[in-house]
């Protein structure tokens, strides 16, 4: 078969996995090699798709010809699609022609099934040897592991890649149990560990002697799918939270269920991807990695699912009036960070602006506060930026509007599903 | 005292326009433009050509360093940026900045400083768009590409490109700022170029632009298409010399490559290929299997 129509079938089945970035390994280049991970610090976006979602990667199955039987995945065994493998060697082509033209930043790599999670993970480990020792690869490498892989061969792939992953997918074991009986709690946690495990003892060992072998050194992701069960936004939020703090993980990424499959456990075919809530649990996600806040914080028993209305920042400022209002001249940092319209990097800009005299609700934009959402919450010299009263219900209100000209059309479409579904 | 008011003309570089301070300040003179060498029309006000003299330059540089470290390294960017009239509006910097000292750089929000901080943000997003936006066409063994930027981003792609690239040969073609910036063998250089055209695709290389276009096309989910999005992460000026946006070299059937997106004023693809004259609403079709 013609490498463009693998290259086809294997993108196409490879494309709903959400992770594409290359951050977190810095790697200069080296004399006889190709390529370095210096800018993949900044997680360097070569492309944007159709879709508007960031091109890191060269993205691909290995195979598509799985032996397992998740429900919700075109791979399935029962599905019928045409089945095609790239051999390791063109895999190893391919990402050299696509790298040296700039088009990537490496390779993500990802596989079916094929006969046995230790037989796709050796070939994983072939193309990822070609690549490295052969091409003298020296370019960003994301492999996602095989759930029920043995332990030895994690530790090699993790010797050749910058970054693992193990896809939780489902957020839940009972829909585990459900949607993909192939696959167990404990073959998904148990490579999860040892990565968190053996990534930090290789970051001691190479204290001590520089050259010692680099495991996985940007980390470990994973990817919850989000609709095609019932698990609320609170149960996915705290796993997120617990996955960074137990686990270590450098990333948890979100992916709006895509329905491809007819199955009565499953939601309908004519089901639209819920992308509003995909984002709003990216914005949560982002208050946890960067803002200081906690899931607890965000949604409770209360309230177990995010305001399609309205972000999760503007929805916990609006349930905390005790907080506000914040000074402008005055407050912390972690105070600023708290306030709408706020962000990491205006909240330093106003650090840095007060120390030359104070500072005045016209500076506040200039330093790219977003005034349409701080001005109810942040004052400058005592004095809100506008004096008119509002009630806290014409407050949300406002709120409301500046947040629904801010989404995306496809966003909106959301909206109505949301409201029928309650 | 007044100072008499003048218009300065300089060789379009930086030690050029740091004389231009200087001159200004030993002459007691405010210029009412800095105009680059052949800018200068005929006018009613006075121009005077200022030289280049290293020794002035420095001395202007110490006196920048002795207020903060930071200030010549901001210039230097602020100088490659596409703001208008920026030589006027780095001399005003300058001014308040000697008159108010360190201090003033926190101010940020300042008129003579805020427009300075704005022009090299978008001068650093342009830099950072084209570290993934650039494409090369792999030619005998050696990479070249040519990009149209708004600011001059040749200095600041260069370590970028000289450590990613740095086994290989590589140029890569300004063409609004006409000057090329060539790597070979460890050492790069920026030289003037007046005009340049790209030789045409190998079949190597026609096959991995294919590739490339396939999988791009191939890695969107329908289900999630929103162009706005995509215009407001990657500006459509950018497109004219990305290769998943060329039409395809020839040698593959039209129906394969669906998804281009839909840009009714295509100009002239600065790719070695016919310029395309209209692109298509992407008329997806369902080529691809799996789903
Ligand atoms: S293991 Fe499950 S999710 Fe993975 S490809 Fe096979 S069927 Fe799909």
């Amino acid at each position: 078969m013609e490498l463009l129509d693998k290259l086809t079938i294997l993108t196409d089945a490879a494309k709903y996995d959400a992770a594409c970035t290359s951050s977190g390994a810095r790697r200069h280049h080296r004399e006889g090699m190709i390529g370095s991970t210096s800018s993949s610090i900044a997680g360097c976006c070569h492309t944007f798709s159709a879709d508007g979602r960031c091109v890191t990667l060269l993205k691909v199955l290995l195979s598509n010809d799985c032996c397992y039987e998740c429900k919700y995945c075109v791979n399935r065994r029962s599905n019928d699609v045409k089945r095609v493998s790239f051999t390791p060697r063109e895999l190893a082509e391919l990402t050299i022609g696509f790298y040296r033209r700039n088009y990537i930043e490496g390779l993500f790599l990802s596989s079916a099934v094929l006969g046995s999670p230790d037989h796709t993970t050796e070939l994983m480990i072939r193309a990822l040897s070609i690549l490295r020792n052969e091409y003298r690869f020296n370019g960003y490498i994301h492999a996602k592991t095989i759930p029920g892989a043995s332990p030895e061969l994690v530790t090699q792939l993790g010797l050749l890649a910058d970054r693992l992953s193990v896809n939780i997918e489902l957020p839940s074991e009972a829909s585990l149990k459900r949607l993909a009986p192939n696959k167990t709690r404990g073959a998904i946690l148990a490579p999860m560990r040892q990565i968190r495990d053996q990534a930090a003892e290789s970051k001691a060992e190479l204290v001590r002697y520089r050259s010692a072998p680099r495991f996985a050194p940007a980390g470990q992701s994973t990817q919850l799918i989000v609709g095609a069960t019932g698990e609320s936004d609170r149960h996915i939020l705290s796993l997120t939270e617990s996955l960074y703090d137990r686990y270590r993980l450098k990333r948890v990424f979100y992916s709006a269920y895509v329905p491809v499959v007819e199955n009565t456990l499953l939601p309908s075919l004519d089901t639209k991807p819920p992308l509003l809530r995909e984002h709003r649990l990216y914005q949560a996600d982002w208050l946890l990695r960067f803002y200081g806040f906690r899931a607890e914080e965000l949604l409770d028993e209360a309230q177990p699912d995010f305001d399609p209305l309205l972000d999760p920042k503007c929805c916990w400022a609006l349930r905390h009036p005790e907080f506000f209002p914040v000074e402008a001249n005055r407050s912390d940092y972690e105070s600023l960070l708290r306030v709408p319209g706020v962000g990491v990097v205006s909240a330093r800009r106003i650090l840095v602006a007060r120390r030359a005299g104070p500072l005045h609700a016209d500076d506040l934009r200039k330093l790219g506060v977003v005034m349409k959402r701080a001005q109810y919450f942040l004052t400058c010299g005592g004095r809100l930026a506008t004096p008119l009263r509002l009630s806290p219900a014409g407050v949300a209100a406002n709120l409301m509007a500046v947040e629904r000209a801010a989404l995306p059309p496809p966003a909106f479409e959301q909206l109505s599903l949301f409201d029928r579904a309650g | 005292m007044a100072w008499r008011e003048i218009i300065y003309q300089y060789d379009g570089s930086f030690d050029g326009l740091l004389c231009c301070i200087y001159e200004s300040y030993t002459q007691k003179e405010r210029p009412t433009a800095i105009l680059c060498g052949g800018d200068a029309e005929p006018n009613l006000f006075e121009i005077r050509t200022v030289p280049t003299v290293r020794e002035h330059a420095g001395r202007v540089e110490r006196s920048l360093r002795a207020v903060s470290n930071e200030v010549v390294p901001f210039l230097r960017r602020a100088f490659l940026t596409d703001l208008p009239d920026r030589e006027l509006a780095i001399y005003r910097f300058v001014v308040r900045l000697y008159r108010e000292g360190a201090p003033y750089l926190s101010r940020l929000s300042d008129d003579a400083y805020q427009p300075l901080l704005r022009a090299v943000r978008r001068l650093s997003t342009e830099v950072e768009h084209l570290r993934g936006f650039i494409r090369f066409s792999v030619f005998d063994g050696m990479l070249g590409t040519e990009i149209e930027p708004k600011n001059r981003v040749l200095p600041l792609l260069r370590a970028h490109f000289c450590d990613r690239c740095y086994n290989e040969t590589f140029f890569i073609y300004d063409r609004t700022h006409r000057e090329a910036l060539l790597y070979s063998g460890g050492r790069s250089r920026i030289v003037p170029l007046e005009d340049f055209e790209m030789a045409p695709p190998d079949e190597e290389e026609a096959s991995y632009r294919r590739l490339w276009k396939r999988f791009y096309d191939t890695v969107a989910i329908r289900e999630r298409e929103n162009p706005r999005l995509r215009m407001s992460n990657m500006p459509k000026r950018y497109w004219r010399t990305m290769t998943e946006f060329q039409p395809d070299a020839g040698t593959q059937p039209a129906a394969l490559s669906a998804a281009t997106p839909a840009d009714g004023q295509a100009r002239g693809a600065p790719d070695a290929t016919p310029a395309p004259v209209k692109r298509q609403e992407p008329a997806r079709s369902a080529t691809a299997s799996g789903t």
